[in-house]
């Protein structure tokens, strides 16, 4: 509690001065924060344009001598083979956003809307599930992979993929919990069925929350590489990824084509990072804020 | 939780019924399907298989608790462990970072804030295995951290092999994962400030705190859920760290293989799952034991009554 009650006078010019020192020290500190989380980042961007040779001679940090040499990206498109690994995780995003989307409001529908026996049941495994560290096991989901002749299997990465994740559950509970029942109640009256009830009135009120949850979980499946590299070694279905992970094999000296790959794997995030910014931010906190 | 549920006409009673029992079971058959199959059998396996002497092709037999003795008589195992440490260390800079830098643009009238924040937060949405290239390339001997501290003055002599001296290294690997996360903590962290009632800020103004009296009266207590959530989250992700020393520490070369990264090698290299689900067992007891005690630790030290907190923790983890 603050026992200060003695008012400051903004006129004074030594609380002032303070302040502006304090300001440039606040946006000092933010400036370097910047730096170290761009750095990274902005050193591999630079080394993507160089040269082979220019790799081998000029300093890390010296910026390349043609911002405009875009072999580096040519060859790691072509001989990465990223334009299949594009296709392969756009793929996989786009059938485990949509079938997220799908478990997730439809389970959220009958949890949020309907008094059963086992309703209680339901919301407690999946929330003892989030207590078990998924990582932990490992060993046994894979086994269970392969007795359903999962390995090296694309439907069966997209199933994992969209099995072991609750999120899109609670931000649709969430979300069901804040939308008035006497919409559907007054539906139900007039004779429409649920499944009408659901798919026609409220699905379609649900779509930032479907948003939110395709962002979050599209970013996810898209970044995912443990599960893609045990369970799609074969070359036939290498996500983005994998294609990623083995570049260190043909590329491995040259780190300047490496980082090309490793840029052009970047973009997809960032183009959807700064269109939906703002659902990112609000999918994240959805589930800390309102405490 | 307030839930509202339509009340149905006692008229047509029968019919809705059957429409009913029909949609509750169609929209929750797929998903409940694959929590048994990929959450709970796993689970259950994992228990079964920790007592056994086994790989993935064989089963030699049942060895009661030998499995786990191994893991605690093998100083490789509890070494793998005490790197944990490491990732705690970090999640505490990281968690206050987060805070001060949530603070500075929550609070100050700061020109730009939304790039900052982006800026901060972009280094988390970047691809894991993008990631371990950028930063080896960025440890590497000579390359840009070296340069960078050459231009600052120190010279190359001075500096360590960054991913190779085992001094240094699991410090290198820790810095990779704060880079990451700490940005999405410091976006948690503005989205609980923001939920603050502004008119605090202006009473406490006009009593004439400062901005650390007004961080420690009414910032605090009232981000107290969400600071708590990410310790424990941050303090669980360190026993099972494993991205780091994954992805850039080339599976745990040069001693920075940490304890799930000897649980895979276990399961994937050698091929002794019996063994690796006895490890796998010992970390998530410890994780459980060490979100309990915080649990507890909250509720009794910090008089933390916030009985909706575990809807949320679960929330958030499932982001993680």
């Amino acid at each position: 509690m603050s026992n200060t009650t003695m008012a400051v006078t903004s006129t004074n010019t030594g609380a002032r001065l303070k302040r502006g020192v304090f300001k440039t020290l606040e946006y000092l500190a933010l400036l370097l924060a910047c730096f170290i989380a761009l750095l990274p980042i902005i050193s591999s961007f630079m080394t993507s344009f160089k040269t082979g040779e220019e790799y081998g001679t000029t300093n890390a940090m010296t910026p390349p001598a043609n911002w405009f040499n875009f072999d580096n990206y040519v060859q790691v498109w072509t001989e990465g083979n990223m334009l299949e690994a594009f296709l392969t995780s756009a793929s996989v995003v786009i059938v485990v956003v949509a079938v997220s989307v799908m478990m997730g409001s439809m389970l959220a529908y009958v949890l949020n809307r309907f008094r059963f026996p086992g309703n209680g049941l339901i919301r407690n495994l999946f929330m003892i599930a989030t207590l078990i560290p998924g990582i932990a096991m490992q060993v046994t989901t894979y086994q269970i992979m392969r007795d359903l002749g999962f390995l090296n299997s694309i439907v069966g990465y997209m199933i994992l993929m969209s099995g072991t994740d609750v999120i899109s559950i609670y931000i649709f509970l969430q979300y069901f919990e804040n939308l008035d029942g006497a919409l559907d109640e007054s539906a139900v009256l007039e004779g429409c069925t649920y499944f009408g009830v659901f798919f026609k009135i409220l699905l379609p009120l649900t779509k930032p929350a479907i948003i939110t949850v395709a962002v979050l979980k599209g970013v996810g499946v898209y970044n995912e590489y443990y599960n893609a590299n045990l369970y799609l070694q074969s070359n036939s279905w290498k996500t983005i990824s994998t294609a990623l992970y083995s570049f260190s094999g043909p590329f491995k000296s040259s780190y300047n084509i490496i980082c090309a790959g490793v840029l052009l794997t970047l973009i997809p995030s960032l183009v959807v990072f700064l269109i939906f910014q703002k659902h990112v931010y609000a999918g994240l906190a959805s589930g800390s804020v309102k405490g | 939780m307030s839930i509202t549920r339509p009340v149905q006409p006692d008229l047509r009673k029968k019919r809705v019924n059957w429409q009913k029992i029909a949609v509750i079971f169609l929209f929750a058959v797929v998903p409940m399907f694959l929590l048994i199959l990929f959450t709970y059998i796993p689970f259950i396996k994992m228990i079964q298989f920790s007592f056994y002497n086994m790989s993935y092709t064989k089963n030699r037999g049942f060895v009661g608790l030998d499995n786990y003795l191994k893991v605690f008589s093998k100083s490789e195992y509890v070494g793998a462990m005490l790197l944990s440490l490491y990732y705690m260390a970090g999640a505490v800079v990281q968690l206050s970072l987060a805070l001060l830098f949530a603070s500075i643009l929550s609070l100050e009238r700061i020109r730009g804030a939304g790039v900052y924040k982006a800026i901060l937060f972009f280094p988390f949405l970047v691809n894991g295995i993008a990631i371990g290239y950028i930063f080896k390339y960025f440890y590497t001997r000579g390359f840009v951290l070296d340069s960078v501290l050459q231009a600052i003055g120190i010279p190359l002599e001075k500096l360590p092999y960054w991913l190779r001296d085992q001094s240094v290294n699991n410090w290198s690997l820790v810095f990779t994962s704060v880079w990451k996360y700490c940005g999405q903590n410091m976006v948690l962290f503005i989205g609980a400030i923001a939920s603050i009632d502004p008119t605090l800020y202006e009473a406490a103004t006009i009593d004439g705190a400062n901005r650390w009296e007004q961080f420690k009266a009414i910032i605090l207590p009232g981000i107290k859920t969400v600071f708590m959530l990410n310790l424990i989250l941050s303090i669980t992700g360190s026993l099972s760290a494993f991205e780091p020393a994954y992805v850039v520490g080339s599976m745990g070369a040069n001693g920075t293989a940490t304890f799930f990264i000897k649980i895979h090698q276990m399961a994937h290299v050698s091929g002794k799952v019996g063994m690796a689900c006895a490890m796998a067992m010992v970390l998530m007891v410890l994780i459980l034991i060490f979100t309990v005690l915080q649990r507890l630790f909250f509720r009794y030290v910090m008089r933390d009554s916030d009985n909706t907190f575990n809807a949320k923790a679960n929330q958030a983890k499932a982001l993680w």
